[in-house]
Parts: structure tokens; C-alpha cells; sequence
């Protein structure tokens, strides 16, 4: 290749290089606001199953925003007395009251059990927003807050969306809600 | 939620624990229950009042201002049973730009109305009104038992307004919830649409309602002006769902009315692949082709797991969205908003859609076998 033919070459290459990897920054760092957003907002709390460590229950960050575990069977509501009308299960993923009984999704982006495998960036923001599956769908039940991370921007939102996207897919098919005892 | 994180780092054993527990789900549940605003785009404030949006010439007697125009869609929006008195107001001199047919622009000032009632009842007017900003403003005032005013919803609406059946109520739904519909797709005006005001009415449409005086349709509304741009071929051959039967006719037109705000090719959920928005400018049928013999993309809570397709020809047991339709659980439901009953006129007709797609495709396989 002569000199002539390879220059522009050269510096199309020299002109890319730098927003790539200006572009690979930018990602990275939605990721790492991702990142903090959700240890900071509380998802581990109900998304990553409880266990007891060494220091007492903590989340077992190999499971990390895996949701309520399958093999943790919960068929009915908890049954209580007043004044006490809700309950959660000892992995903190299983939440029992008036609503019946909501568990925690699989927020990782396993292909085949993440609840955001369907999801666009759009939709998991309009779902902090309006607190319905998709942004259009069925209500999301409690206690998940999303009346507090609706109030969050739109870049902090797509943080968090950008983090979950990336995290280490678990494979964990979180059960059906259960209605409330009639 | 980070009281609860540190409450439950340092008290986490036994009861404590679990009042916090229970303290905060009972937070979040209330929060839920009220269905809080969101934050949404400032455009105006509503009025306070219904009288004050103009709907009325004599508020005393519930005289609707004459220059407001009347009209039924084809294919309404199934709402619990609710009867619907609709009014369109433009500004004097203004016209809609029909020239997209399938996104009609309303003029800065356009003004709608949607009464509910039950058993004679007003229960609520709902009220959406085109701004200078080009954004619509979105209101519902509720109606007194009397009957003598309607007063400003809260925007996150208002519950048990009217008693239905089953121990169910009527919810006014919030804001969120109106435009969780209303923006689901290309425009945000619903039933005032180039199919839904076609003069070729489909006279087997669930819950059609008898046009109200003045008519308005395309035709009307292209011969005072108030409609311009529409194409001439529309006009020339009223748009009409082209289906097998009229059964097959009077399905989609329902899916359209009641489904195809959110499901269809061009809002958000388009990744879903399930289109029942009918288009007046294309030939083909997307609600035909995005449902029958279509898989479940991801199956709801509840659904049986036998119902893996979306429309199984002759099987409307098995059928998707049979399932979704014939429900009011929150999480199986479909819409999954705006309704507490299951509309059974509607749940017969997709049935009887179903069976008959099944034996029509059974046929077509003889006559293929035959030649």
C-alpha cells in the first residue's frame, strides 16, 4: 500500500480510536454509577438472598440480585395476630402481608429466568415510574419502593439499568406471587 | 430504606426485626395503596371544577355547549360496563392535520370529554386538553352523589368510587395510569381516530353504541373543515378491518379499541411483538399474524402452562390470550388497567374467534388434501 492510499487511513484510525475509547469510559463509568446506585438504594436488601455468615445474616453476594431462591418453597400468606399484619421469610426475598405473598425477581440478565430479559432501557425506567411491569403492565407488588426510585433521573435510572445488565447471570426461576388468603 | 438497612444490621434477630420488617413493608404498601404522583413533565394545572373546563353552556342544567361536537368511536374501550358520553371541542377556526391517518395532530386548544355512568349514575368526567406547549393535560373530576358538581381528582386518582359487581369498585384511575395508555402508542388521543369515526361501522362491534347526533365521522368532519389532509382514498373507500368473518371483524376491532394502545408497532412495547393496533394504511392484518400460532414470549403469573401460544386455532382454553382476557387477578389480567370486571360479551367473542380460526384452518388443510 503506498504512503498516499494509507494515510487517510491512518487517520481515520488515529480520529477513532479516541472516542472509542472515550465511549468504553463513558460505559464503564454508567457501570460503576450503576454500581453504587444499587448498593447504596438498597437492592440487595430483598433482590440478593440473605444467609448467615461468620458475622451474622448477610447477603450471599454469589447470588448476588438473584432474587427469592426456588428451592425456598413458600405455598401460603403468614399467618399472624394482630397488631401485626406482615412478615418476611429468612432469606428476605419472600414478603407476606395484605397483598398476599410478592418475591423479590431475578434482576441478573440470566436469558431464560432475569425478569429483565425483555426489558428495554425505556421500559425499566417507565417501570420506576409508573410501578408497572414493562411501564405498562401489572402493578408491581410491595414492598419493592419504586415510588422512591421513580423519583430518580433518567441517567441514574439507565446507571442502574447499565449495572444490571452486566452483572453475573444467575439461573433462578423466582415463583408466582401468592394472592392474599380470602 | 437505608433506616431499614442499618435497623436490620443491628437488630436482627427476633421480633425487632421484624417490626422493622413489617414497618417498612407496611410503608411501602400504603404508598402503593394511595398510588402516589410521579414526577411527570409540568403543562398547566387543570380546573378545579368540570364546569370550569366548558363543557356545559348551563351548568344548572347540564346543558352541554352546542359548539361541542358528540361523537362514538366503532370499537369503544371496555370499561366495567360503564355508559360513555363523549364531546370533542376545536378551536373556532382550526382544523386536525389528517394527513399521517394513523396520527392525526389535534389544534393547540383541542378539548375532550369522556362522562362515565353506572345505572344511570354520573360517576366521573374525564377531561384531556391540547396545550400551547403542544403537551395534553390530563384531569378527572368526580362527580357528587347528587349529582350537582364534579370536583378535581387527586392525579393519583381516587378508588371505590362506584359499587360493582363481585364486591369490586369502580377506580378513577391516576394520571400515571391514563397515560400509561394514552402514550403507549403513536398518538394519544384513542377513540377519535380515522378507523374508529370510519363511516363503514361495524355493526357487530362489542358494545357498539348508536352514533349520537350530529353523526360525526370522516365524512362530516372533511365536509365542515374541521379535518384536512386526511387522503382522498379514505374517504373515497371508508377504512373497514378486512377480515374472514365478521366475527374474525368484530375481534380485532375490539383488540384495537382495547388492546392496540399498548400493544402495537410503534410505542414502547413493540419489543413484545404483538401488534393489535389495526393500521388503515396497510393491507395485512399485524393482529392476525403477531397472535395466531404465535408463541407466549414470557408467560404471566397464573397462566396454565398448557396455553404456550397466543391464539391456538379451535383451542381457546389454550389460548394465551384467552387466559388474560377471562381474568381480574392484578398479575394475569388484561388491560391490566382501567378494569375490575371481565367483560364476558367480549370473552364469547374472542372464544367464538378462536373455535371458528381452528375449523376455518381445518378446512383450508382438506381442501389442500383434496387437490
Amino acid at each position: 500500500m503506498t504512503m498516499h492510499r494509507a494515510l487517510p487511513m491512518m487517520l481515520t484510525t488515529a480520529l477513532l480510536v479516541p472516542s472509542t475509547v472515550s465511549s468504553q469510559d463513558s460505559a464503564g463509568a454508567q457501570v460503576k454509577r450503576g454500581e453504587y446506585l444499587v448498593s447504596i438504594a438498597g437492592c440487595h436488601d430483598c433482590h440478593t438472598p440473605w444467609t448467615t455468615g461468620s458475622a451474622g445474616p448477610e447477603p450471599d453476594m454469589k447470588r448476588a440480585l438473584s432474587g427469592h431462591p426456588q428451592d425456598v418453597m413458600i405455598s401460603a400468606p403468614a399467618t399472624l395476630s394482630p397488631p401485626w399484619s406482615g412478615a418476611m421469610n429468612p432469606t428476605s426475598t419472600g414478603w407476606s402481608g395484605p397483598w398476599g405473598v410478592s418475591f423479590s425477581a431475578n434482576l441478573t440478565p440470566d436469558p431464560e429466568t432475569g425478569v429483565l430479559r425483555d426489558f428495554t432501557e425505556q421500559q425499566f425506567i417507565q417501570t420506576m415510574r409508573t410501578g408497572r411491569h414493562q411501564g405498562q403492565g401489572r402493578p408491581i407488588l410491595p414492598p419493592m419502593p419504586w415510588p422512591a426510585y421513580g423519583n430518580m433521573t433518567d441517567d441514574d435510572l439507565k446507571a442502574v439499568f447499565a449495572y444490571l445488565r452486566q452483572v453475573p447471570p444467575v439461573k433462578n426461576k423466582v415463583p408466582d406471587p401468592l394472592p392474599p388468603k380470602q | 430504606m437505608a433506616q431499614v438497612i442499618a435497623a436490620r444490621r443491628l437488630l436482627w434477630s427476633g421480633q425487632v426485626r421484624c417490626s422493622v420488617a413489617v414497618a417498612a413493608m407496611l410503608l411501602f404498601y400504603g404508598i402503593l395503596k394511595s398510588e402516589p404522583a410521579v414526577p411527570q413533565p409540568a403543562s398547566g394545572s387543570p380546573p378545579s371544577t368540570l364546569q370550569e373546563t366548558g363543557l356545559y353552556a348551563d351548568f344548572d342544567t347540564l346543558q352541554v355547549d352546542s359548539a361541542h361536537l358528540a361523537f362514538a368511536p366503532q370499537y369503544p374501550l371496555w370499561s366495567d360496563g360503564a355508559t360513555k358520553r363523549r364531546w370533542i371541542s376545536l378551536p373556532p377556526g382550526t382544523a386536525i392535520d389528517g394527513s399521517d391517518p394513523e396520527v392525526w395532530i389535534f389544534p393547540v386548544g383541542t378539548r375532550f370529554w369522556k362522562e362515565f355512568s353506572f345505572n344511570g349514575e354520573r360517576v366521573e368526567t374525564r377531561y384531556l386538553e391540547r396545550r400551547a406547549d403542544g403537551q395534553w393535560l390530563y384531569a378527572a373530576y368526580a362527580w357528587s352523589a347528587d349529582g350537582r358538581e364534579a370536583q378535581l381528582v387527586s392525579a393519583r386518582g381516587k378508588r371505590g368510587v362506584y359499587p360493582l359487581a363481585g364486591g369490586r369498585t369502580h377506580t378513577i384511575p391516576g394520571v400515571t395510569d391514563c397515560k400509561a395508555c394514552h402514550q403507549g402508542g403513536p398518538s394519544e388521543v384513542l377513540g377519535f381516530s380515522t378507523l374508529q369515526l370510519s363511516p363503514e361501522r361495524d355493526l357487530g362491534a362489542s358494545h357498539a353504541e348508536l352514533q349520537p347526533e350530529p353523526h360525526v365521522d370522516l365524512r362530516y368532519l372533511v365536509d365542515r373543515g374541521l379535518l384536512v389532509g386526511l387522503p382522498r382514498a379514505l374517504l373515497d373507500t371508508p377504512p373497514r378491518i378486512a377480515a374472514a368473518t365478521a366475527t374474525e371483524r368484530a375481534a380485532l376491532g375490539y383488540m384495537h379499541g382495547n388492546c392496540g394502545h399498548c400493544h402495537n408497532e410503534r410505542g414502547s412495547l413493540q419489543n413484545i411483538g404483538l401488534f393489535l393496533r389495526h393500521s388503515v394504511m396497510n393491507s395485512d392484518e399485524p393482529a392476525i399474524a403477531s397472535t395466531v400460532r404465535q408463541s407466549v414470549k414470557k408467560p404471566a403469573p397464573g397462566q396454565s402452562p398448557d396455553a404456550v401460544l397466543r391464539v391456538a386455532p379451535g383451542h381457546p382454553d389454550r389460548s394465551g390470550l384467552m387466559q388474560r382476557i377471562s381474568s381480574r387477578s392484578p398479575s394475569l389480567q388484561m388491560p391490566p388497567l382501567g378494569t375490575d370486571l371481565i367483560d364476558d360479551e367480549a370473552v364469547r367473542l374472542l372464544y367464538r374467534w378462536i373455535e371458528e380460526k381452528g375449523a376455518s384452518i381445518q378446512q383450508a388443510h382438506i381442501n389442500e388434501e383434496g387437490r
